[in-house]
């Protein structure tokens, strides 16, 4: 397929709902079960491994009105919080059997519950990661954490999960991620050829569909997109922050582009490819799973890393993508990311890296001030 | 509206022993800045205040801190200044007001405070813990430790969780050691789990007079008097006196049919942390109504005690993890809490939940429209939803407070009339 007509698809994809994606993969493999992961990260290759479709819960952007989840959340919560909890009460998530959450933030957490309570049917987890990575204790602790969840879904579903199973699983997920780290290395080498928001849309049609057709899809994109057009413009190359949770309108990125940016680095979709590397297939694949978790993770909001300053991996990701500045893009109300703002801004200042603010919400339409913003920063850029 | 319910009991014993209790710990951090004896800062709540006294390391509260400058009316400078530091205005404003007061080149709520020499983060539920310990670690310079303590998704925590909990604790007590210089000793903290279950016990059996009616105390504003000895000051003789005395004269009053109101009209249950810039106007809503909260979830905070869990000083460190882990409110699920408060209604016999909802706390909050649901539609419980905040007084609206509650309660009050 060619890279636009995938691209093309994967639009089409990630406007369906989660549901519907559910059912007809189930039309295609008959007592099938599908379980959806809140963001950031969750272990997709256990549900794999237990033949189970693993997809994104990533809230219901701005196609979805709220008319029970917002008596439910109050006004001064995030969206995505709402728009999922609204996915259940109108049927949405029809077709999913399981919801995995984890310890990312405390509406994410009360999330959890409040779906278990009002859903009984799905078989909703909630997974603690660990936030000490420095003790002794951690490896193992992350293990039985993982083996948990796997039972959970054994227990509620009637699957086998095996270590043999998690082994090709993860060993499918690594084929993954490696693609992924390439499309990123291709759009720093060349942005002319890559936009964000296609980059975003393949990666998040990945979250909604069955990783081996992923696989084959991603190597295809880069095979191709090398001889994809694209002359480069005068534009400043930025990395943005903060969206790792609630998703950007598709509006919002296309705005920073044409304002003048080439997005070269995000924490988009982070959990999807938080591994900087291959975790190891071995004989205990939930302790290198949970391991890896640990020690190969990419620097996240969601992770106290212990050692190291907020800032120290937004700087590194500056380097390494050649960026000029960084805008930083939390969702209105997303305490992590509002949190991280301010270390993260005062790192950047230390190294002189300029730096702009843009808040969002997934249910915004307009973008007009966001351009003129942006615009003004680009422009105070190329003509400093 | 019938006549005017009065308050009787604000100023009482139990209130001034408390103050004096508290102002001797803020003289001792004062002392310890002067001598360099060792501080730690750690978070209310679930917290392990034990093991940082069993090496004599003065505990130092940066919840207290903001909550005492909330109600000395000083947060709102001291947010605004983080705030220009880039805080957002949709960050916990209890982190903001103790950033501001970094920022501002100060500690503690009036008296100077030391900065800590170790930054405890007892990450007991609140993801916020992190980010706010992240960022005072790193304004004081003080060595960071990340308790993390795995979130109760199960019906009990499971014995990996234990054993992680149990792991961090002894890697803890190592690093207290060097900070202290003292060698951990055992006996010393069985010693501190003696006093601290006295203390939970005397916590417990005041609350448990609050099913008495009228209720000698209010278990969500007065119950302040008690949070600071119990989260603050666990584990000393001090604290565990202090609960004496208070159960002597909560049992006094109940001897006496006396409340904190010139009369109980109203039993209500009170869920969310309170407004603390606007603490008595805040009160006064309620007291014109002649409603006293029986029964509260703020108060449990630290831990749950009055349905029966104490620490456990033949088992030091394993009852410090339970507790942490399983027996406070911060580390259990929102819908967990539905089941506590439900409790409170049934065996408090409360006429009503009034649920404050702050917008700092999402830990509290995020969600509570739900709880309304459940109480209300699913128990027939009536239920009454603020908002206002806990540190940011920007978010107090008295008019429009005192106007739903007057409404709440003129409901409720016809409802008694019509059942009468
Ligand atoms: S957007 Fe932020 S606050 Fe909301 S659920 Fe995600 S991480 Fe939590």
């Amino acid at each position: 397929m060619a890279v636009d007509q995938t691209i093309d698809r994967c639009r089409e994809l990630i406007a369906e709902p989660l549901g519907v994606i559910a059912e007809r993969w189930k039309e295609s493999h008959p007592g099938g079960r599908v379980a959806a992961c809140f963001p950031v990260w969750s272990p997709a290759e256990l549900i794999h491994a237990g033949g189970m479709l693993p997809l994104g819960l990533l809230g219901g952007g701005a196609t979805v009105e709220l008319t029970h989840a917002d008596a439910r959340f109050q006004s001064f919560v995030c969206s995505i919080s709402k728009s999922t909890l609204e996915l259940g009460f109108q049927g949405l998530l029809k077709g999913v059997d399981g919801l995995v959450f984890s310890n990312i933030c405390d509406v994410a957490r009360n999330l959890s519950s409040i779906y278990k309570r009002n859903f009984p049917h799905f078989h909703v987890d909630y997974l603690h990661l660990p936030q000490n990575s420095t003790s002794a204790g951690v490896a193992d602790y992350t293990a039985e954490e993982l083996r948990r969840v796997a039972r959970g879904f054994e227990s509620a579903f009637g699957v086998k999960i095996t270590e043999d199973s998690i082994g090709k699983s993860v060993e499918l997920y690594n084929a993954i991620r490696a693609r992924l780290r390439a499309l990123y290395a291709f759009r720093i080498a060349e942005p002319q050829k890559l936009s964000t928001v296609e980059l975003y849309l393949i990666l998040r049609a990945l979250t909604q569909a069955d990783p081996e057709e992923s696989l084959i899809r991603l190597d295809e994109l880069l095979a191709e997109l090398p001889g994809r057009e694209g002359r480069p413009k005068d534009r400043i190359r930025v990395v943005i922050e903060g969206a790792f949770c609630e998703q950007p309108p598709l509006g919002l990125l296309e705005v920073l582009e044409e304002a003048g940016c080439y997005v070269v680095e995000d924490d988009l979709l982070l959990g999807w490819r938080w591994f900087t590397s291959d975790v190891p297939v071995n004989a205990d694949p939930f302790r290198a799973l949970g391991q890896s978790y640990v020690d190969r993770a990419v620097p996240s909001s969601t992770r106290h890393e212990g050692r190291e300053h907020r800032s120290k991996g937004l700087i590194e990701k500056v380097r390494r993508s050649r960026a000029d500045a960084v805008i930083f893009t939390p969702p209105k109300f997303c305490e992590p990311a509002l949190f991280d703002y301010v270390p993260m801004k005062q790192g950047l200042e230390r190294e002189a890296i300029p730096h702009l603010l843009v808040e969002f919400e997934e249910k915004m339409w307009t973008f007009e001030r966001t351009r003129n913003e942006v615009e003004t920063f680009v422009e105070s850029m190329l003509f400093d | 509206m019938p006549a005017e319910v009065k308050e009787r009991q604000y100023q009482g014993k139990v209130h001034q022993l408390s103050r004096e209790l508290m102002n001797a710990w803020t003289s001792q951090l004062a002392r310890a800045n002067e001598t360099g004896e060792p501080t730690g800062a750690i978070m209310i709540s679930g917290n392990c205040v034990e093991i940082l006294r069993a090496f004599d390391i003065h505990p130092i509260f940066p919840e207290v801190t903001a909550l005492q400058n909330a109600i000395r009316h000083q947060s709102l400078p001291l947010i605004l200044k983080a705030e220009q530091a880039g805080y957002s205005s949709d960050n916990c404003a209890y982190v903001k007001a103790d950033i501001g007061l970094f920022l501002s080149g100060g500690m503690g709520p009036g008296t100077k405070m030391p900065y800590p020499t170790i930054t405890l983060c007892n990450y007991v539920g609140c993801n916020v813990y992190v980010k706010w310990f992240e960022h005072l670690a790193e304004a004081t310079g003080s060595q960071l430790f990340m308790l993390d303590i795995p979130f109760l998704r199960t019906p009990e925590p499971t014995a990996a969780d234990i054993r992680y909990v149990v792991k961090q604790f002894e890697e803890l007590i190592r690093i207290l050691e060097r900070i202290s210089g003292k060698k951990f000793d055992i006996d010393k903290l069985r010693e501190i789990l003696g006093y601290a279950a006295r203390a939970e016990e005397g916590y417990a059996r005041s609350k448990e007079l609050c099913k008495r009616s009228p209720a000698p105390f209010d278990c969500y504003f007065d119950a302040i008097n008690m949070m600071g000895p119990i989260n603050v000051l666990r584990g000393t003789r001090e604290a565990a006196d202090f609960f004496d005395e208070a159960v002597k004269e909560f049992e006094g009053m109940v001897a006496e049919g006396a409340g904190p109101l010139s009369e109980e009209r109203f039993r209500m249950v009170v869920e969310g942390p309170p407004p603390y810039p606007y603490y008595r106007s805040f009160r006064n809503l309620f007291t014109r109504w002649g409603a006293v909260a029986v029964a509260s979830t703020y108060s449990t905070v630290g831990g749950i005690w009055e349905f029966g869990f104490r620490h456990d000083p033949t088992r030091p460190l394993e009852s410090i993890a339970e507790q942490m882990l399983t027996e406070n409110l911060t580390n259990r699920s929102i819908v967990t809490r539905y089941g506590q408060i439900r409790r409170y209604v049934e065996e408090w016999r409360a006429d009503a939940l009034v649920i404050h909802s702050i917008k700092s706390c999402r830990l509290f909050s995020a969600g509570q429209g739900d709880m309304r649901e459940y109480f209300t539609k699913e128990l027939g419980v009536p239920t009454l939803l603020v908002e206002s905040d806990l540190e940011d007084p920007r978010y107090y609206a008295e008019a429009q407070l005192r106007n739903r509650i007057d409404a709440f309660f003129e409901a409720l009050e016809h409802k008694k009339l019509v059942a009468a």
